[in-house]
């Protein structure tokens, strides 16, 4: 199959990007589209070039690594699936591919199609976990869970915070990401007694980091690779809602 | 400690195994460890490199002690370690099914699975602490599978007779990385904990004996610079990606390890390399990874080939009367759930002989048609669903309808940096945790036993014995500067020469130019006149590397070619390594098979007599990039508790 690629560069953070023209030949069906990456970046390399910069790392899938804008869409045009795994016999051949990173506010450029994701990290560390130390545990089996509970904080946490949610919105807004962390705790008793705090601190934190507001138009639900459900962002506004009332009684 | 004793053990190594009855050894250890006060704490600066489970687990463990930890990865953030894309779960001897499992069994599991080549000390340890581990990460909120009463699912695993396996969904590496990464967070939070992320480790700091920090690179603005530390732990991961093609993430690596080596670590059985046996075929010369299916799926999964030989049939076009249920009928009693080097083995087999299907006859199938029957769409769905999609994704085909091909791929790597029964390398003040060490696996890993292993590392074990080490370290540990001064230029220089390489080959061309030799002559059968041969190939292609390879651009932004090559260049020397070593082994264990010694039945010959031993391997020297030797250094593994035998699984 051969390709028109459109690729964004982009040296640095300061430095101004442009769609580089790059025609490929000659790729298989069954290559990965990273792998079809790889191809051309073989060679840029060997014709004295710089290659394209990408992020990757388990191209299974789970990592959350990969990211991508194709033709318009995060991660491409295949429902539930991220980059890594999307294959070229999803394409027409001859097909123009615009390829382009995650873009937000929040979400600076470093160089060419990566980004600093850096800001869901501190949106982790303001409190997506139980405040357990290691060795004050009781035995597994002494809280049951409901399976349907366990089940849904299960689906919740699946999420593997690649930021396709925010890259689709038009307002760039964590909500699903923010939402899911937030909604797979209060699921399960161990996460109940702080899940106010952790509301209250991590909704801070994404706004303090620019993450615009969330405004129903489920683009993000649309573009998760994870297919985490929109109940995350509900479930986070009650809690929200509920803990900031409360702290102002 | 006194300054005087020598750090580099050269002619013995010591295991410190403590005294007593196996039962009891970790107890008593643990008590005849010296404390830090806890107000003390705050004086010793430990650096973690890595943070995948081991590392992130012993760091925010680490942290919580009051210790300061510095935490070191190469990735945007810890939480893209390579532990996240574990699938099938995590062992525990809770006997929660009351199917009859103990400690003494999932202990006796392990070290038959292992073919008797680890340490019973270290085996026994570990399945000790298994339960603590479910305990620590239910408590974080992992959610587990579980049954309609709310209490915890499990499911089984190759290597064993009792279900002992937990696990979530297909996902288990996934919740628990995401449990340890959260409790590291909370450290990072509370300011116990100093993360640095998108930097790789280039070089281990010795000084006086002992380690004493690392250089790390900036991976985005590509500058060097070093950082100390009282105690540095590597929880790096293994080394699988030598083979090009395998499991493991892209950017999986042995640099940490290997620069550690190079400083004086022994480096132990590197050739003991698992191949998982249920992996997606390679479909052609673009691909850049293998994908697992997890080994979870012979609970429910018969495997098969046709046994009339070239059959390219589809397989509802193969009549039951034709198909051979290969593993069944040579392994009555396990079955389907042998061990993974067993399963690898009679695949390879089957193919080599011709049995082979699919299109390309290098595959065999793994067949859900009865499960499907038996348990339901949907029951199969809920335990497989996500794998079951992951490969449709990839190789287009419904395994609902048709069943998976499958063929045996590099997975983990049992050998790697030598520790003793603390988890300190021969090199004062290096701990190394998870993959990234050789101690509990033997020749061969049972399935969910690494997550196993790196959390009961991280959490369990190194809390303890880092305390002893600092705590006799006291108020010895002083730094001179001149040393990482030294340490930042040498890296500085070496980083250099790299970029000056302008050569016709990509660092890609030649790494999987070396995988291809490696997988053929270290791979799943080996032989000595392969391994000699291979050795010289290794240093031909080491050769080419620093003369014909191109690396693009220069250091002083993000330059993945860059990173890529400094990468490559350590695994063209483990290669040669892994080859030695697995010529060296004249017998056959576990993953280690060497054509030479095998019963009539083509199952592995160990030699007790002169093989039941760590070998261990001192860097020497090297002369420019061709000319390196070693040494090698047994360590005598006693059985008092088992007795080793034949493996059998008939």
């Amino acid at each position: 199959m051969n390709f028109n690629l459109k690729v964004w560069r982009q040296k640095s953070k300061s430095e101004k990007g442009f769609f580089q023209n790059l025609p490929v030949k000659n790729i298989s069906p069954d290559t990965s589209f990273l792998e079809m990456l790889d191809a051309v970046n073989e060679d840029l390399i060997l014709s004295g070039k710089e290659p394209i910069a990408f992020e990757h790392d388990c191209r299974e899938g789970i990592c959350g690594a990969c990211s991508l804008v194709i033709n318009g869409e995060a991660h491409g045009p295949q429902k539930a699936v991220t980059t890594c795994q999307l294959y070229m016999r999803q394409f027409k051949d001859g097909e123009t591919l615009f390829i382009e990173p995650f873009r937000a506010k929040p979400f600076p450029i470093l160089k060419d199609l990566i980004v600093d994701r850096s800001a869901f990290d501190r949106i982790q560390r303001a409190g997506a976990y139980v405040s357990v130390n290691t060795g004050s545990a009781p035995p597994a089996n002494t809280i049951p869970i409901s399976k349907e509970n366990a089940d849904e904080a299960f689906a919740s946490a699946t999420c593997i915070a690649c930021g396709a949610c925010v890259a689709s919105c038009k307002n760039g807004s964590a909500s699903l990401f923010v939402g899911a962390r937030i909604a797979q705790f209060s699921k399960l008793p161990q996460g109940q007694i702080e899940q106010e705090k952790r509301a209250l601190k991590m909704v801070a934190q994404m706004d303090k980091e620019g993450f615009g507001a969330c405004s129903h138009t489920e683009t993000c639900f649309a573009s998760c690779p994870k297919e985490i459900s929109l109940e995350n962002i509900a479930k986070m506004n009650l809690l929200w809602r509920k803990s900031a009332i409360k702290q102002k009684k | 400690m006194s300054r005087e004793t020598p750090s580099i053990l050269k002619d013995t190594l010591t295991s410190k195994i403590p005294l007593g009855d196996l039962k009891d050894k970790w107890e008593n250890r643990k008590f005849s460890f010296q404390l830090v006060n806890r107000s003390n704490r705050k004086n010793f600066d430990v650096i973690v490199v890595g943070a995948g489970l081991a590392g992130a687990s012993a760091a925010a463990s680490l942290g919580e002690l009051g210790y300061k930890v510095k935490t070191f990865v190469i990735h945007d953030s810890p939480r893209r370690a390579h532990s996240i894309a574990a699938q099938g779960g995590i062992n525990a001897s809770k006997n929660y099914t009351n199917d009859g499992d103990s400690v003494e069994r999932l202990f006796y599991d392990t070290i038959k699975g292992g073919d008797f080549r680890s340490r019973e000390a270290n085996t026994y340890r570990l399945a000790q602490v298994s339960g603590n581990i479910i305990d620590q990460c239910v408590a974080q909120g992992v959610p587990f599978s579980r049954e309609y009463g709310g209490l915890l699912a499990n499911r089984s695993f190759g290597g064993a007779q009792v279900s002992r396996t937990f696990y979530t969904r297909g996902q288990t590496g996934q919740q628990l990385l995401l449990g340890a990464y959260g409790a590291l967070m909370r450290q990072v939070e509370q300011g116990t904990v100093e993360l640095f992320t998108y930097h790789e480790m280039l070089d281990l700091v010795v000084s006086e004996g002992r380690a004493q920090g690392v250089v790390v690179r900036d991976l985005l603005s590509g500058k060097i610079k070093s950082y100390k530390a009282h105690a540095v732990i590597l929880a790096t991961g293994g080394y699988g990606n030598v083979f090009y093609l395998s499991t493991n993430a892209m950017n999986s690596n042995v640099t940490g390890s290997w620069r550690c080596h190079k400083k004086g670590a022994f480096f132990a059985n590197p050739c003991f390399v698992q191949i998982h046996p249920t992996c997606i075929p390679q479909s052609g010369e673009h691909q850049s990874k293998l994908t697992l299916m997890s080994e979870s799926l012979r609970n429910d999964g018969r495997v098969w080939t046709s046994s009339k030989k070239q059959d390219n049939r589809k397989a509802k076009d193969i009549p039951e009367e034709e198909r051979d249920y290969y593993l069944e009928r040579i392994y009555p009693s396990f079955g389907n759930l042998v061990p993974r080097d067993v399963a690898s083995r009679q695949a390879k087999f089957q193919v080599d002989k011709g049995y082979g299907v699919g299109p390309t006859n290098r595959a065999v199938f793994l067949d859900f048609k009865e499960a499907i029957k038996e348990q339901g769409e949907e029951k199969i769905s809920e335990k497989y669903g996500n794998l079951f999609s992951m490969y449709e994704r990839i190789t287009g085909e419904n395994p609902y309808k048709t069943p998976m091909r499958i063929y045996p791929a590099v997975h983990y790597t049992m050998g790697g940096l030598w520790v003793d029964y603390e988890l300190q390398s021969n090199l004062k003040g290096l701990f190394v945790l998870g993959e990234a060490n050789f101690s509990d696996h033997g020749a061969n890993r049972l399935g969910a036993s690494a997550l196993m292993q790196g959390l009961a590392d991280g959490y369990f074990i190194i809390p303890y014995s880092i305390g002893n080490y600092l705590a006799q370290l006291g108020k010895e540990g002083s730094f001179k500067e001149q040393d990482f001064k030294e340490a930042v230029e040498q890296q500085e220089e070496s980083l250099q020469s790299l970029l000056k390489l302008k050569g016709s080959q990509t660092i890609d061309q030649i790494h999987k130019r070396l995988g291809n030799l490696l997988w053929e002559s270290v791979g799943m059968i080996r032989s000595e006149e392969s391994l000699l041969k291979v050795q010289q190939q290794i240093v031909q292609l080491r050769e080419e590397f620093w003369n014909e390879a191109h690396i693009p651009g220069k250091s002083n932004y993000k330059n993945q070619e860059l990173e890529k090559a400094g990468r490559v260049a350590d695994f063209l020397e483990l290669a040669e390594l892994m080859a030695k070593d697995a010529l060296e082994r004249k017998e056959s264990c576990g993953c280690h098979f060497r054509q030479e010694f095998q019963t009539k039945d083509q199952e592995a010959q160990r030699n007790d007599e002169e093989f039941s031993h760590v070998s261990a391997w001192e860097w020497e020297s090297s002369s420019g990039t061709k000319n390196i030797s070693w040494k090698e250094h047994k360590e005598k593994l006693k059985f008092e508790h088992v007795k080793p035998s034949q493996r059998s699984y008939k």
